[in-house]
């Protein structure tokens, strides 16, 4: 008789879904209940890590080419070009600024430039995170 | 909030934490891993969204919003619980754990001879 993961895989591509959509609300409402962009990142990073135990690592690689490393810099891009684009209006760095907007769907909605600062920090920790993760269990 | 809504919130939490300690008491009591897994993984899912469920109702007739979060952990914890507690107990086959001695089925020992 060989064993299989049927049913650990199968849950997976459900619940997979679920916590990416989670992180992804966990990240957006950081401004004005629990989370932001580190609780976000984490979430996702674990969900990936469930994708990566229920299949190896080369699918997974497959099926999501993203490169870890680089997407810290990116993070790490985002957070010093927010802070930065605060020079360019005579103002200290790391100055944000925020105003409404009326979005097409979405109605009025007011938009920060500290949502651009916490994707750099939600990258970062992705990036980060699978890292550590991957470069552990790549190691055979 | 009406006494009626009250009534069901407190049997909702209550039978909840009536089941959580019901399945502290298999895991307890229990001879071996498959029973005791079966004890912990099944009625502890039923207890934690009895628990869950009352969360719900009262957020939903003291505020009137439906917590979505709370609908979401009860969803996913009736999705994965059981698939947790099939993988422990799927690992301890597998590793050799030996069922008790009450035992008088083993199916996966029967199919492997095949």
């Amino acid at each position: 008789m060989k064993t299989n993961d049927l049913i650990l895989q199968t849950t997976t591509k459900i619940a997979v879904f679920i916590i990416l959509l989670f992180s992804l609300h966990i990240f957006f409402a950081g401004h004005y209940y629990p989370g932001g962009g580190f609780v976000g990142g984490l979430l996702t990073s674990g969900a990936l890590v469930l994708l990566l135990l229920a299949f190896d690592i080369k699918t997974v690689a497959n099926s999501l080419p993203f490169n870890f490393r680089i997407m810290i810099a990116i993070g790490l891009l985002f957070a010093i070009g927010t802070g930065a684009g605060a020079l360019f209006f005579n103002v200290p760095f790391l100055t944000h600024a925020f105003d409404y907007f009326n979005l097409p769907l979405l109605g009025k909605t007011s938009l920060h430039t500290a949502v651009l600062f916490d994707i750099g920090v939600y990258l970062c920790v992705v990036g980060a995170t699978m890292t550590i993760i991957q470069t552990i269990g790549g190691s055979e | 909030m009406n006494v009626v809504i009250e009534w069901i919130i407190a049997i909702f939490v209550l039978l909840g934490t009536f089941l959580s300690l019901v399945s502290a008491f298999g895991v307890l009591r229990l001879p071996d891993v498959y029973t005791r897994n079966h004890a912990a993984s099944k009625s502890t899912t039923l207890g934690v969204l009895c628990t869950l469920l009352g969360t719900l109702i009262f957020f939903y007739t003291s505020d009137g919003v439906i917590q979505s979060r709370v609908l979401l952990g009860i969803l996913f914890i009736f999705i994965t619980s059981p698939v947790a507690g099939h993988l422990i107990s799927r690992a301890a086959y597998e590793t050799g754990v030996d069922l008790s001695n009450y035992s008088v089925r083993d199916d996966i020992a029967r199919d492997k001879k095949k």
